[in-house]
């Protein structure tokens, strides 16, 4: 057991340190994936099945793939700034007294010193019976949420498409135009159409 | 006689364990599970390329290959040897790191994946509690691996078929969950090996196979053409579409590496098709009660290869959609018809059993078809296709 989480460990804490020091974006969202990875291997040895496989499909199977689709979209250089900068240094001071700051809470605070009750038994059944009889409230809070995001990206999304309507003067995105050279042979006067 | 030939595996493995020392049984016993899965489904993979590509000469009126061995039957060695002495070329201003990783992380999970289907009585890697998640999870992480393909080649065609490949696996990996969704609402349990077993009875002349009620079928067939949609196979093989964008997210690859994609797309393939028979076609329960002699795991790899050439007869019949029909059919036919059928299994499983159980949920799954079918075909317009030149 020690020496799958030692690997586990090294490969997630490397993943990590790639994804804040590579220069490449894409890179670092790539290593970022690997921490992903990483971590759901950390979940599922301590027998959290259920919060590791969802890890995986949520993080990385869709949450990697967004940042790299966003990154693709909105930048294309690749900064060539150095390592290290004035701000960097800064940076690390700001990190170091935050997480001393956490450190320090977390063990003044009394939750520590509670004793742990016995596991239970994670079992993915419990978690689903749990879901839908006492946190069924906050589930069905969930769902709404993103139903309302997902009908809003939709009436966004359209928003955009009747805009571009308007200014081609016709409706080119509802359908491609249809392939002319088959449909429509060239005319005996030259040219098609 | 029966029960040995069943459990014949299970029983060599046991045995070849036991000749181990003591402190290697436990890795021997991990070696000996893994070995043959990948021993079989490569192998498997070779033999079907062979099938596939005769079959898809006979139905296009060739020959196929026919000159390595019997009938061509070799063809895949000299496949094998021709992709292992090839020059891999690298192109200069691809990302060499990401370049030699994404085949790799394309095999990886389509490989991983094969630990949690059960291929046989008492024949599963792992019995997992969450198999069926498991499953998805792993699958899903192949998407990354296409876009390191695609965005490591510096290619413009291998870009644009890494986003068509990734906009298509995300838009069908929805009905394909949800779709196997109605299968754990009825089954109870998201475990593979426990799955089977609620198909494993026998009732009146067919068995009890979650394929013969209406939410089931619609079901399967709607995971079907997610699955083929989500392996990229034809008439979905837009990714790939060499007509228009050559060879998608893999035409800078080449040698071994050429190979290893092909390897992880039948992978995946074999895969799905695995889920699919364990969600919809029984697992490795024999479809007569008389039949039940017959080993588990010959009936499993049997409804394998049927599926299979399933998927190669589809292949060869059916021509390529349209970049737009495919993210229409997606959206505005499969996903609803997959919520429709959630509700059809949720009633199938509280109406008692009888006629009118049968035909509410009929009703369900057909009603819905044919609207939606209607809705999204009268909406087009189309008309009879005029050949001027050809007549």
């Amino acid at each position: 057991m020690p020496l799958t989480f030692t690997i586990i460990a090294i490969v997630t804490i490397a993943c990590a340190v790639a994804a804040l020091s590579l220069r490449n974006l894409v890179h670092c969202a790539l290593a970022l994936s690997g921490t992903f990875v990483g971590l759901a291997g950390v979940y599922l040895q301590l027998g959290a099945q259920f919060v590791g496989l969802a890890q995986v499909l949520v993080y990385v199977g869709a949450v990697s793939i967004l940042v790299v689709f966003a990154i693709l979209l909105t930048r294309n250089d690749q900064s060539t700034d150095a390592l290290f900068s004035k701000a960097t240094f800064a940076s690390i001071g700001v990190t170091v007294a935050v997480l001393g700051v956490l450190i320090w809470a977390i063990v003044k605070s009394p939750a520590v010193k509670k004793t742990l009750p016995p596991a239970p038994a994670p079992s993915v059944k419990s978690i689903g019976d749990s879901l839908m009889t006492n946190c069924v409230l906050p589930l069905e809070v969930m769902a709404l949420l993103l139903t309302a995001a997902l009908i809003g990206a939709v009436i966004i999304a359209m928003q955009n498409q009747s805009k571009t309507k308007m200014e081609d003067g016709e409706s080119k995105m509802d359908k491609p135009s249809e392939p002319s050279s088959i449909l429509h042979p060239p005319s005996s006067q030259g040219g098609s159409k | 006689m029966t029960e040995a030939l069943d459990q014949i595996f299970v029983t060599l493995k046991h045995w070849l364990v036991s000749l181990c020392p003591a402190e290697f049984q436990v890795l021997a016993s991990i070696v000996l599970s893994v070995a043959p899965i990948l021993m079989v489904f490569p192998g498997l993979f070779a033999l079907v390329t062979v099938i596939e590509r005769k079959g898809l000469g006979r139905i296009q009126n060739r020959y196929g290959p026919n000159r390595v061995g019997p009938f061509g039957f070799l063809q895949f060695v000299a496949d094998g040897i021709k992709a292992l002495i090839k020059e891999d070329v690298v192109p200069r201003r691809a990302d060499k790191v990401i370049h030699f990783l994404a085949p790799l992380a394309l095999v990886l999970p389509c490989v991983v994946v094969y630990a949690v289907l059960p291929f046989g009585r008492n024949m599963t890697l792992t019995e997992l509690d969450a198999g069926l998640l498991f499953f998805f999870a792993v699958g899903a992480s192949t998407e990354l691996a296409v876009f390191m393909a695609g965005w490591s080649s510096r290619n413009k065609y291998s870009l644009f078929g890494a986003m068509r490949a990734i906009a298509q696996m995300i838009s069908y990996e929805i009905p394909l969950i949800l779709s196997a969704v109605s299968v754990v609402m009825i089954a109870g349990s998201l475990s593979l090996p426990k799955i089977v077993a609620a198909q494993g009875t026998y009732g009146g002349w067919l068995p009890d196979w979650f394929v013969f009620t209406p939410w089931g079928l619609a079901g399967f067939l709607l995971f079907m053409i997610a699955a083929s949609a989500e392996s990229n196979r034809a008439p979905f093989d837009l990714p790939e579409g060499e007509s228009e964008i050559i060879a998608g997210y893999y035409i800078e690859y080449s040698g071994f590496k050429f190979a290893l994609f092909f390897l992880g797309e039948y992978l995946g393939l074999f895969a799905i098709s695995g889920l699919a028979i364990t969600l919809f076609l029984g697992g490795w329960n024999a479809p007569l009660e008389s039949l039940a002699w017959i080993p588990s795991w010959a009936w499993f790899f049997t409804k394998l290869i049927a599926l299979i050439l399933l998927f190669i007869w589809t292949r060869g019949t059916l021509p390529r959609l349209r970049q737009d029909q495919l993210m229409n059919f997606a959206w505005k036919f499969m996903l609803p018809l997959t919520l429709i059928n959630l509700v059809a299994a949720a009633l199938w499983h509280y109406i008692p059993a009888g006629f009118t159980r049968w035909f509410m949920c009929g009703l369900m799954v057909v009603g819905p078809y044919c609207l939606l079918g209607r809705g999204i075909a009268g909406k087009d317009k189309t008309s009879k296709r005029v050949y001027r030149f050809a007549d």
